[in-house]
């Protein structure tokens, strides 16, 4: 009975993903005229490949020696730091983006100090911003996942190698090297693929002919030219790049060629001599290069914060709205789909990554071009904002929630099963306390990423119908650089606060 | 000759004591009931974990503050000896250099360690292909071509079946006969320590005793022994 409930709920949703992602994409299909790209559109898709392949290799690079050195040094708030990285992936991109102009801007610190010294000013817009960003964002993410490559090397392999007596050359050669081959190009594929879809930091940073990602161009064509030909064309484009990623990371696999230990305690030596010094430097510079922004964030926007503009609050609340709006739709839609996938069927885990092979303006695109012939673009903004970040949040709350709801069904199926409990005693006294935790910690994600989204409310939103995160692009636009960084500073803290409670909400609801 | 001096050893609430000497090339089994220390023992010898108090010295030189790879040593433990990721031919490379940059005499002193062991041919293959019993006879033969006069056994065959592990014994026999190396083997089985050991250090009650010949050890216990034994 229980059984046949989730079954049928999940293949609804499934077909809701199917529809929600297939309709927009028949709208483009329709308006479609030829696939000749013009130059202008030929150059959006080179800068876009080049900026996502110089962002994840930068990335990449930098990443290997903050993930060494944090995985071989212990040191007081090693934890604290650690945590801190996963900061950047629920960070608002326009408020990283006003952190970094503050840093590298033409007026901003770095500057300054070349200023003093007699150099020139080195420019932030264009390609090198746009990197900047991306890498502001990724490389921590990168880091995160080297050092996770670095954990998995059973402590058994450390042990052997002080037994044979391994330099730390000897160690890099056998042992470090070969996970780094198996971990790094699918880390860079991962960072190329969000690059590649990246809109608000080219859409600040970039812009111009020469600085244009697709995903841009697609914004420029339908809201300043109106082109709905060229929107449509480069909206296939890049759902056409993005689905190729999405297949070519579905089939790297990171090969585990490392064995199991027995998870006994120790990690790699923390060899002594001149590494000690670079690994301190290495750890600093990268805890620098990432509380600088933020830190700048907070200084311009603190004197203003308690006499914000009351169009600042109502963005506020809207984009309020639209977080727990869009964290109730996927986290549903989530569960549902991962305790359906932990019976081991395949079609709930396709269903719920799919919305990974588009993006927010694509989907928006062809929404738009489905809705505009009947109903006014503006008065759908915050509906449609809110199904487009429910669906492209899909996919990381089921991958929270995935291995945890099979381990559940693994461990409990028959115990539930043998007492007969009905699909709401199993959700209320089953399901909610075991999974409470990576719920929480997954609503969270969802609720921040959402309020913080810089995507497809650009393209439908009047005047009267800005999200917060929008509010502060438009101030900046109009260099009301101190009122946008007061609402930068506001749209943070909400975006942390909301990641915290339901955070909170899934450690304390958590059965133990 | 193989020293502890004053050895004390410290892990929590746990304390080892160990006080004697061993003839070089002696083989001596370690017994005693779990969780006494046995294999705490022989991972302070081969330098995996700092004794709180007391030396270790092997001909007179000190190692106690000596990394184990610069110890005159080589463990097996009980299980992970081999790498996956790299062959047979390769794990046993890294016996000879740490780096493996090997010349083509030591490549036929790899093919002669994996003769000695029984397994000529095996060297292109990964420890994933070889059985347990096989993968044994890799990480001893690697310990051949180490050639370190201390040999130290942490159970290294207890997955093994009891055909197989004597098996395995005779061939460390037969090995540190013709090196001469001085064998420590943990075990927890009395028939291994007779099979292969004759002399026999009680691990019990905090102490490991002074090693004592085996067979008459066995055959009037102590009060711990006799309640190990059963």
């Amino acid at each position: 009975m229980a059984d046949r409930a989730l079954t049928l709920s999940a293949a609804g949703l499934a077909a809701a993903i199917f529809l929600l992602l297939l309709a927009p994409l028949g709208a483009l299909g329709l308006s479609f005229q030829g696939f000749t790209l013009s130059a202008a559109e030929l150059s959006a898709l080179r800068f876009t490949l080049l900026q996502a392949g110089l962002s994840a290799l930068i990335s990449v690079v930098l990443a290997v020696p903050v993930a060494r050195a944090l995985a071989r040094r212990r040191f007081f708030g090693r934890g604290v730091l650690i945590s801190t990285l996963g900061a950047p992936f629920i960070l608002p991109v326009i408020v990283a983006v006003l952190g970094l102009l503050a840093v590298f801007g033409r007026a901003g610190w770095v500057n300054g100090v070349l200023a003093q010294f007699g150099l020139p000013v080195i420019p932030i817009y264009g390609l090198q911003g746009v990197v900047l960003a991306h890498v502001f964002f990724n490389m921590p993410l990168a880091v995160r996942m080297v050092l996770h490559g670095w954990e998995a090397i059973p402590a058994e392999r450390f042990r052997l190698a002080a037994g044979l007596g391994f330099t730390p050359a000897d160690i890099s050669r056998h042992i470090e090297r070969p996970m780094l081959r198996a971990v790094l190009p699918g880390t860079a594929l991962v960072i190329f693929v969000i690059c590649l879809t990246s809109f608000a930091v080219a859409l600040t940073l970039g812009g111009g002919p020469r600085a244009t990602t697709v995903e841009l161009a697609i914004y420029q064509a339908l809201r300043f030219e109106f082109d709905l030909p060229s929107a449509a064309r480069l909206a296939l484009l890049q759902f056409a790049l993005c689905a190729l990623a999405y297949a070519l990371a579905t089939r790297i696999s990171l090969p585990a060629s490392f064995g199991a230990g027995q998870g006994r305690a120790g990690g790699p030596p923390a060899p002594k001599g001149w590494r000690g010094p670079f690994d301190a430097a290495a750890i600093t510079l990268a805890a620098v290069f990432i509380a600088l922004p933020l830190l700048a964030v907070a200084l311009a926007g603190l004197p203003g914060l308690f006499s914000l503009p009351s169009l600042v609050w109502s963005a506020a609340a809207r984009s309020l709205c639209v977080a727990l709006a869009s964290t109730a739709i996927s986290m549903v839609a989530a569960l549902v789909l991962a305790l359906a996938a932990a019976r081991g069927r395949g079609w709930p885990a396709l269903a719920a990554t799919l919305p990974l092979a588009a993006s927010s303006l694509v989907l928006g695109t062809g929404l738009f071009i489905l809705l505009q012939p009947y109903i006014r673009p503006a008065s759908l903004a915050l509906p449609v904002t809110v199904a487009i970040n429910a669906a492209l949040s899909l996919p990381f709350a089921f991958r929270i929630l995935a291995p945890e709801a099979r381990s559940l069904y693994a461990d409990y199926h028959r115990l539930s099963a043998s007492l007969g409990l009905t699909a709401w005693g199993r959700a209320r006294w089953v399901v909610l306390p075991r999974l409470a935790r990576p719920l929480g910690f997954a609503a969270g994600l969802v609720a921040a990423l959402s309020m913080g989204d810089l995507g497809v409310i650009a393209l439908f939103a009047g005047e009267a119908e800005a999200t917060l995160p929008l509010l502060v692009q438009r101030l900046m636009g109009a260099y009301r650089i101190e009122a946008a960084a007061s609402a930068a500073l506001l749209l943070v803290m909400l975006s942390f606060a909301l990641f915290w409670a339901f955070d909170q909400w899934g450690r304390r609801y958590a059965a133990t | 000759m193989l020293q502890l001096e004053n050895l004390t050893i410290t892990q929590g609430s746990f304390a080892l004591t160990a006080n004697w000497q061993a003839p070089k090339g002696a083989r001596i089994a370690l017994i005693g009931p779990s969780g006494a220390g046995k294999s705490t023992l022989l991972s302070v010898i081969g330098g995996f974990f700092p004794a709180a108090q007391g030396r270790i010295l092997w001909d007179g030189a000190d190692l106690t503050s000596l990394p184990p790879g610069a110890r005159p040593i080589t463990t097996l433990f009980q299980d992970q000896n081999l790498f996956p990721h790299l062959t047979i031919a390769q794990n046993l490379g890294l016996g000879i250099s740490p780096s493996l940059r090997l010349t083509s005499a030591d490549h036929a002193r790899i093919e002669t360690a994996l003769a000695q062991t029984g397994l000529s041919g095996f060297g292109p293959r990964k420890p994933a292909q070889l059985s347990g019993g096989q993968q044994s006879r890799a990480a001893l033969a690697r310990a051949l071509l180490r050639d370190k006069p201390l040999l130290l056994l942490d159970e290294p065959f207890a997955a093994l079946g009891p055909a197989l592990k004597a098996e395995m014994l005779g061939l460390v026999s037969d090995l540190a006969d013709s090196s001469g190396a001085t064998v420590l083997m943990v075990t927890h089985d009395p028939q291994d320590a007779r099979r292969f050991a004759p002399l026999t250090c009680l691990v019990a009650g905090g102490v490991a005793h002074a090693p004592q010949p085996t067979e008459s050890l066995l055959q009037n216990p102590p009060p711990e022994l006799a309640a190990y034994l059963g």
